[in-house]
């Protein structure tokens, strides 16, 4: 793969030959690649290739059998801690609680990084266009607001490798392209995205793709 | 702002917090605290039904038995631990799973934080909400089965004692169970075995106060065994927790 960013600092996130396997049908092998810091990965394959795996891989939620993961150059295993603070994964189901409102989830993701800044909460819910609804419960919500209550996490995140699951599930055009230019923001500002979308992106700077599905 | 807010969504801006304090665990273990108390306390069924099934068995009985003292009252101790102890375990079933229908456990998992102390907040506080007003309910029923004064305290404490144990050991069962659906019986069977020193003890201490003895020596082997839960089932929770959600 071709590396645009300078080799002499470590990748970000290293794979090194990871398989996944799930009910006894193989998913990738061989699987390996560099994310640096600057990129956006785009996972991309049909529906059952294996992207939320390797997603779900790459976030520890599930064992690792084979291959393996390097951290800034490090083993997974002996920086676990530092390499899960300066990673935020949202899947499929973004942990949002529908009895609470979508200040009090913010809170939560907040104080996971030492953040307790009600001012700055309330305006990451007016840039996802969530103002005025800061203490309706969720289950209030339609199904793209909630979308927008756990993506507004990504405003005020200081993580620096982003790990996203259909991202734009529904979103409208105005709030993925607003996402989209938030990704480039993060990207440019030293940090690395992997997401998994249908969504064309090529117009996006240091997009990169990483085919799967493709098992021999 | 109205100007700006009608174009808000053509770009989401980075935001910079302007108090970033460096995250600690027992900041984090307080956020958890808040956040679970708040969530419990919207679910006012889930914190009703324990206390009602514990109330209905406990009225039930004496029409099913007999209404006179001299048959209620030596097996009321029995009868109110037992209640409690089904009360319990029926609380505890859904613990996990809605954390795990909407991706709150696998955000737990990612989190960066020990899971242990974590997911032992959310159980603090289920035993705050749900054990805690059984207990406090424990006397009112008692009276009903003509439980002697000088065993309501002894009463209240060792329910006390004992439902954080059953809570921290049920809640083992619970996260173990929680990827499989419905699964009130298996977890049943899973934890009933260890719930059973806890009964003997429990009950052991209210015999102890009915017949006029002291009922430290129950009591202090109840801490005990609450406190050995507490240090224990945390670890347990956590890699039940992460079994369920590899769905492996």
């Amino acid at each position: 793969m071709i590396k645009t960013s300078a080799k002499s600092t470590p990748a970000l996130l290293t794979a090194r030959k990871l398989s996944c396997e799930r009910d006894e049908r193989l998913l990738f092998n061989n699987l390996s690649f560099d994310l640096y810091s600057g990129e956006l990965l785009q996972l991309e394959g049909p529906n059952g290739a294996g992207k939320t795996s390797l997603l779900r891989l790459l976030a520890g939620l599930l064992p690792l059998h084979q291959g393996e993961l390097l951290w800034r150059g490090e083993k997974i295993g002996s920086c676990r801690e530092d390499f899960y603070q300066s990673m935020l994964f949202i899947g499929h189901l973004a942990g949002i609680k529908t009895e609470l409102t979508p200040l009090e989830n913010l809170h939560w993701f907040a104080a996971l990084e030492g953040i307790n800044d009600e001012a700055l909460l309330e305006q990451a819910l007016w840039q996802v266009g969530l103002a005025g609804y800061e203490d309706h419960p969720c289950y209030q919500l339609s199904a793209g607001q909630k979308r927008r209550v756990a993506l507004a996490r990504l405003t005020f995140t200081q993580r620096s490798v982003w790990l996203l699951d259909e991202p734009f599930t529904a979103l409208d055009k105005s709030a993925v392209a607003a996402i989209e230019s938030l990704l480039v923001k993060h990207s440019q500002a030293d940090g690395a995205v992997i997401l998994t979308s249908h969504h064309a992106l090529e117009a996006l700077p240091g997009l990169k793709k990483l085919p799967l599905g493709e098992v021999s | 702002m109205s100007q700006a807010s009608k174009e808000k969504s053509a770009a989401f801006c980075r935001l910079t917090p302007a108090i970033m304090n460096s995250p600690s665990l027992a900041g984090v273990f307080v956020a958890a605290v808040k956040r679970e108390w708040q969530l419990q306390v919207r679910r006012k069924g889930d914190l009703i039904n324990p206390l009602v099934f514990f109330a209905l068995v406990v009225v039930l009985f004496p029409l099913g038995v007999s209404p006179t003292a001299e048959i209620l009252a030596p097996v009321a101790p029995g009868v109110l631990w037992v209640a409690a102890l089904l009360a319990v375990l029926m609380s505890l079933d859904a613990l996990f799973r809605p954390d795990l229908q909407d991706g709150s456990l696998e955000q737990l998992l990612v989190c960066g934080y020990p899971v242990a102390p974590l997911s032992l907040a959310k159980v603090l506080v289920h035993w705050l909400l749900s054990c805690v007003p059984l207990v406090l309910l424990a006397p009112l029923l008692g009276i009903m089965l003509y439980l002697p004064w000088q065993a309501q305290g002894v009463l209240m404490l060792s329910l006390l004692l004992g439902s954080l144990a059953l809570s921290l050991v049920g809640a083992i069962g619970a996260a173990l169970t929680t990827g499989i659906g419905k699964s009130g019986v298996l977890m049943t069977l899973l934890v009933l075995p260890f719930y059973m020193p806890v009964l003997i003890f429990g009950t052991g201490a209210m015999q102890a106060a009915v017949s006029g003895h002291s009922a430290l020596a129950y009591l202090a082997l109840l801490a005990a065994l609450a406190l050995v839960a507490l240090a224990l089932s945390p670890w347990a929770i956590a890699a039940a927790l992460r079994i369920a959600v590899s769905g492996e």
